[in-house]
């Protein structure tokens, strides 16, 4: 048998990323759909692994450049997500103290 | 790091993601989701980090756009956190265009290079779909952006022929990726990201205010969809997984948020629902009696009962009435009464949008219910307070024709009685009058939430 295309490898974690994704989400409490949304947001700033590997060449040229205005783009992404869920959710935290 | 150890790092950094989700399904566990969530990318990050040259530029990106996150998420107001999401989903759909067009200009850099020097043809395929998910995603989300805060009209833009017209652009736009993919060159790429951006404008255009927590949902899963496309496109598994748990995760919301409106998503995206029939619906309003009262009077009647329940609606985000709320129902606490919140899924412009102001006022999450847990207590409750909401409590919506039939909603008119803050007897957003303000047990208070409730507050 010849080499499986990378293709069907990436297609194969897709789908199967797409189904825990289906069921872990359908998990979280309606209560909390608003920091499910800006963790997520946080999360697709993963996208700053490729503007890292855009910027990363040593010889600056456009390539670079693009990288790095990514870099700063998914960097607000990945700190402002992470930072305001955790402020959403330092909120839900007052309460179960008290009852 | 060799190429298979950041693999296996990913992986785990992966996991981490997944589990960071899961920790939202509930208050106690949500905290160590989002700790869940940081560690896996700082593993993502710091393993790319080893294997770049350039780490001081890179370090340099982080340190400017990680500044200015900080002080976003710091800063903002909890009112206008769909704004914040929507500015969000922007800069992810920009970073894609932005690594896309990188990835083009010298593709050795993601290693995704033949031996003729050229992408391979899959990876092109791959490169011109995450590119346009991803410029749609950015002027789709300035647009909605745009309407949540106010900076541009809310109401829908619709003309004649532009259904027809986005379909003929999103051809257009898919016949110049396939002609990038067949001959790799920069004027097909560069005209269809051209096309996407203005494809993404003219999606977003004819949808109004009140559908926005659909809108915010489909920008969400786009973001996810943009950066797993990219993910293919540079052979990055990392980058798969993680859009496609963000991809899910919206397209989840936007059903749940469709559903909440009786409405098929296609019907929500093709737009222009609401506005149009208002004035007639005013016209019709003015040949009715309905009966109003001040602040105090609502104080007497809220004083002097056994269980009040309040509905909060987008009034009492634009009015920031939140902890004035809180203080009302600390003071009716401290009378006996028992205090409940109802929440319907749309109220707001975002999903979640009344459960985290309630809970910025530090409000007991156990006095906030979702509408099916306590849509069977309307029934046994002497008052409910209505504060900014219309459609959602709309009866219309049991009535066989009416543009709402079908809709979910909280029953608030089988309560004894119905006091309703709103700041006019204008019509909702779905341009329905609505019935409930004419019962005999409903009682108007006109103005604006928080000052309202402060009255009341005063007056109990």
């Amino acid at each position: 048998m010849e080499a499986v295309d990378p293709i069907v490898n990436h297609l194969t974690v897709f789908v199967l990323a797409i189904v825990v994704g289906y069921h872990v989400v359908w998990t979280v409490t309606p209560a909390l759909h608003t920091p499910l949304m800006s963790v997520t947001n946080a999360i697709s700033g993963i996208i700053i692994v490729g503007a890292m590997l855009a910027a990363g060449p040593q010889a600056i040229d456009w390539g670079t450049v693009l990288g790095f205005v990514a870099v700063v783009l998914a960097s607000v992404n990945v700190f402002g997500g992470f930072l305001v869920t955790q402020r959403m959710l330092e909120m839900f935290k007052k309460k179960d103290k008290r009852t | 790091m060799s190429a298979n150890q950041v693999a296996l790092a990913y992986l785990v950094a992966s996991v981490f993601f997944v589990l960071s989700l899961k920790g939202l399904s509930s208050p106690l566990t949500a905290r160590r989701g989002n700790l869940f969530g940081i560690i896996g990318m700082a593993i993502a990050v710091l393993v790319t980090l080893s294997v770049t040259q350039n780490w001081m530029l890179i370090v340099l990106g982080v340190a400017v756009g990680g500044t200015v996150g900080a002080v976003v998420a710091r800063r903002i107001h909890m009112t206008a956190m769909p704004e914040l999401v929507a500015a969000m989903h922007s800069l992810v759909g920009l970073a894609a265009v932005l690594i896309a067009f990188a990835a083009v200009h010298k593709p050795g850099a993601y290693g995704i290079l033949t031996a003729d020097g050229m992408i391979p043809r899959g990876n092109r395929l791959e490169l011109f779909i995450g590119t346009f998910v991803g410029a749609i995603t950015f002027s789709g989300s300035v647009i909605a952006f745009g309407k949540l805060s106010g900076r541009i009209r809310s109401a829908p833009v619709v003309f004649g022929g532009q259904h027809w017209l986005n379909l003929a652009l999103a051809v257009v736009m898919i016949a110049f990726g396939i002609a990038f993919m067949f001959n790799q060159s920069w004027t097909p790429f560069a005209i269809m990201t051209a096309i996407a951006f203005v494809l993404g404008v003219l999606i977003i255009i004819p949808i109004g205010g009140a559908d926005m927590p659909v809108v915010i949902s489909m920008l969400n899963s786009y973001s996810g969809w943009a950066a797993a496309g990219i993910g293919f496109s540079l052979n990055n598994p990392m980058l798969i997984i993680s859009g496609s748990l963000v991809g899910s995760s919206g397209a989840i919301l936007s059903y749940i948020m469709c559903k909440a409106m009786n409405r098929s998503f296609f019907n929500v995206i093709l737009g222009g629902f609401g506005g149009g029939d208002a004035a007639s619906a005013i016209g019709d309003a003015a040949r009715k009696t309905y009966r109003s009262g001040s602040p105090e009077d609502a104080a007497f009647l809220i004083g002097n009962t056994e269980s009040v329940i309040i509905v909060p609606g987008y009034g009492l985000a634009v009015a920031r009435a939140q902890h004035a709320v809180k203080e009302m129902a600390e003071k009716l606490q401290e009378k006996g009464v028992k205090v409940r919140f109802a929440i319907h899924p749309v109220a707001g412009r975002m999903p979640g949008h009344m459960n985290v102001l309630l809970a910025e006022a530090e409000i007991p999450y156990d006095q906030v219910f979702a509408m099916e847990e306590i849509n069977n207590e309307f029934a046994t409750t002497d008052v409910v307070l209505v504060l900014g909401a219309n459609d959602v409590v709309n009866p219309a919506a049991n009535v066989p024709g009416s543009p709402i039939y079908g809709m979910p909603i909280l029953e608030v008119h089988k309560a004894r009685t119905v006091l309703v803050v709103k700041r006019s007897m204008a019509a909702g957003y779905a341009g329905l009058d609505n019935d409930l303000f004419y019962m005999d047990k409903t009682m108007m208070v006109f103005g604006d939430a928080k000052k309202v409730v402060e009255g009341i507050v005063k007056a109990i």
